[in-house]
């Protein structure tokens, strides 16, 4: 019993070292991170925190990529919502294949759309737009969310479904009366894993910005890439962008512990 | 009732043939095509296949990334049993670490790679520092050892967690009957886990298994940041192979790696699936 805990333990240190060396590079100045090894910072400094809120570039990046993760978001959960339920709920012709296919589209890897993507949002008029983003990444969200909602359609018997039609409700107001508060975890659920995966991707938010809809992430990468890298300022946009995704959580907190019950994540 | 589930799969095939099929096909074609900037392309048939498959830094690329990928499996999925087996089973203790355990998970990839570069890089890091007073000079970016092992090791660090999530909800789903039988019948732990523990963890397992296959085929930002791909070629992987070529515009080549590559994945996570499936129908023959 003892010895577990005690691995544990270990464990969640090890996991937390790399986060903490981050927080704590974040409050040093850049002369104390290049010039000494401190455990913890020795003269606490805002400064760089400070530099990202009164700077015009980083506060647009960050907006941006609240704006089209959100986007993201709502448009997947429009699309799979409904897909979700015909997939649980009729078996129909060449639905395991077409259920197949769409997981295949989890698969495939981002650095393989770069350039279709680019000329298919340059020819649709959508390139460097939150929308542009927002629709590539239903890419391997779409798939992932209809995955996760058939799961847990799937797990609510039909009779329920069919002993409202018998009372007279009409399908939208079955959908918005019975259905949809029985499947709210899932979709907590669902929408939690939807912000994530937009939120920290970075292959295709890259490619499809150059100003205007530019995302945090891709701010990032152009700091690390330049000479003389100002580590502290990275360190603290870095801890900033955890903050989002933790408020998250917050939210949907309940909902992801019975996720985690139903084992359908 | 066929229509009617046509009609709510509408939006969902409108939006995935946008961002999925039509830059499938889009890719499908290039690969059929030498790409020129300024020239009419030209098609070719599968030429640009054959050339891929005869250039030794692709086939180097992939077999990188094989053992990258067979590593990731079989070092996060058993660590990430174990983790879960360890975590408390209710309480506050519970909820503290599976909020924990979702930290990292939250972190962009981006973000990750600042993290591990702060972490590791040779003039601010921690782990130089530690590791020199142990008499090993670590450079991550000039070792052709260090450079993919560290790249490994982030790997385990960011999505272990990921394995562990899924195995304690997989391991919160059984019944403790189960538990109060194999008790009775004198089993010992080893034997509880094997026979009773391991076969109901399977749908998760194969869950488990399969996304961290797939994704740990996608790996690319982490190399990307922490090493360029570098030093020399070891630790570019297939993502970063298929970005490079794209981004120097060898379109028709690029677009016969991607192929492949994603025949590659495919093939594989169908026969993982398989697999891990009629495992389980040999343990309820038994």
């Amino acid at each position: 019993m003892k010895k577990r805990h005690i691995a544990l333990i270990i464990y969640f240190i090890i996991l937390f070292i790399p986060i903490y060396w981050m927080v704590n590079t974040s409050f040093k100045t850049d002369g104390e991170i290049l010039r000494e090894f401190s455990l913890y910072p020795k003269t606490i400094t805002f400064d760089n925190y400070m530099e990202i809120f009164t700077s015009e570039v980083w506060r647009n990046s960050f907006m941006n990529s609240i704006i089209y993760v959100f986007l993201n978001v709502i448009i997947t959960l429009l699309a799979a919502i409904p897909g979700a339920y015909a997939f649980s709920r009729w078996r129909f012709r060449g639905s395991h294949h077409l259920f197949f296919w769409l997981l295949t589209n989890r698969m495939a890897p981002a650095a393989i759309f770069i350039i279709p993507f680019t000329e298919l949002y340059y020819t649709l008029h959508l390139f460097d737009t939150h929308l542009a983003v927002a629709l590539a990444h239903c890419l391997f969200n779409i798939p992932l969310a209809v995955w996760i909602l058939e799961g847990f359609m799937s797990g609510i018997p039909k009779e329920i479904d069919e002993t409202a039609f018998v009372d007279g409700y009409s399908f939208p107001k079955f959908f918005r009366k019975i259905f949809f508060p029985l499947v709210a975890p899932g979709i907590g659920v669902t929408a939690f894993f939807c912000f994530t995966f937009s939120w920290v991707e970075l292959i295709i938010a890259k490619a499809l910005t150059i100003t205007d809809a530019k995302p945090v992430v891709v701010t990032l990468t152009v700091g690390i890439g330049a000479e003389g890298v100002k580590w502290g300022l990275l360190a603290a946009a870095g801890v900033l962008t955890i903050i989002p995704g933790a408020i998250v959580v917050y939210f949907v907190r309940n909902y992801m512990a019975k996720g985690f019950a139903l084992g359908r994540v | 009732m066929n229509n009617r589930a046509w009609l709510f799969l509408l939006p969902m095939l409108i939006i995935m043939s946008l961002s999925a099929f039509i830059p499938l096909m889009t890719v499908v074609n290039y690969s059929l095509h030498y790409i020129f900037s300024g020239s009419m392309p030209q098609y070719v048939g599968l030429a640009n296949y054959l050339e891929v498959m005869r250039d030794s830094s692709f086939q180097n690329a992939l077999g990188r990334q094989l053992i990258f990928s067979t590593m990731v499996l079989v070092v996060q999925i058993p660590l990430g049993i174990m983790i879960a087996l360890a975590l408390p089973k209710k309480g506050t203790g519970a909820t503290i670490s599976l909020v924990l355990l979702g930290i990292p998970l939250l972190i962009p990839y981006i973000v990750v790679g600042i993290v591990w570069r702060l972490f590791t890089q040779s003039d601010i890091g921690v782990v130089p520092k530690v590791l020199a007073l142990f008499g090993y000079a670590y450079n991550v970016a000039l070792d052709p050892i260090d450079a993919p092992l560290t790249i490994f090791l982030l790997d385990v660090w960011h999505w272990t967690p990921l394995v562990v999530l899924l195995c304690y909800a997989g391991l919160q789903s059984i019944p403790d009957a189960f538990y109060q039988a194999a008790q009775i019948d004198g089993a010992s732990t080893w034997k509880t886990f094997r026979y009773v523990t391991l076969p109901k963890l399977r749908p998760v397992l194969i869950l488990a298994v399969l996304l961290r296959f797939m994704d740990s085929f996608k790996i690319y930002s982490e190399p990307l940041l922490l090493t360029g791909g570098g030093p020399g070629s070891s630790t570019t992987y297939l993502s970063l192979f298929v970005a490079r070529k794209a981004e120097s515009y060898e379109l028709g080549y690029a677009g016969a790696v991607s192929v492949i590559y994603l025949f590659v994945v495919v093939t594989f996570s169908f026969i993982f699936f398989q697999i891990m499936k009629n495992l389980g129908k040999g343990e309820h023959s038994r």
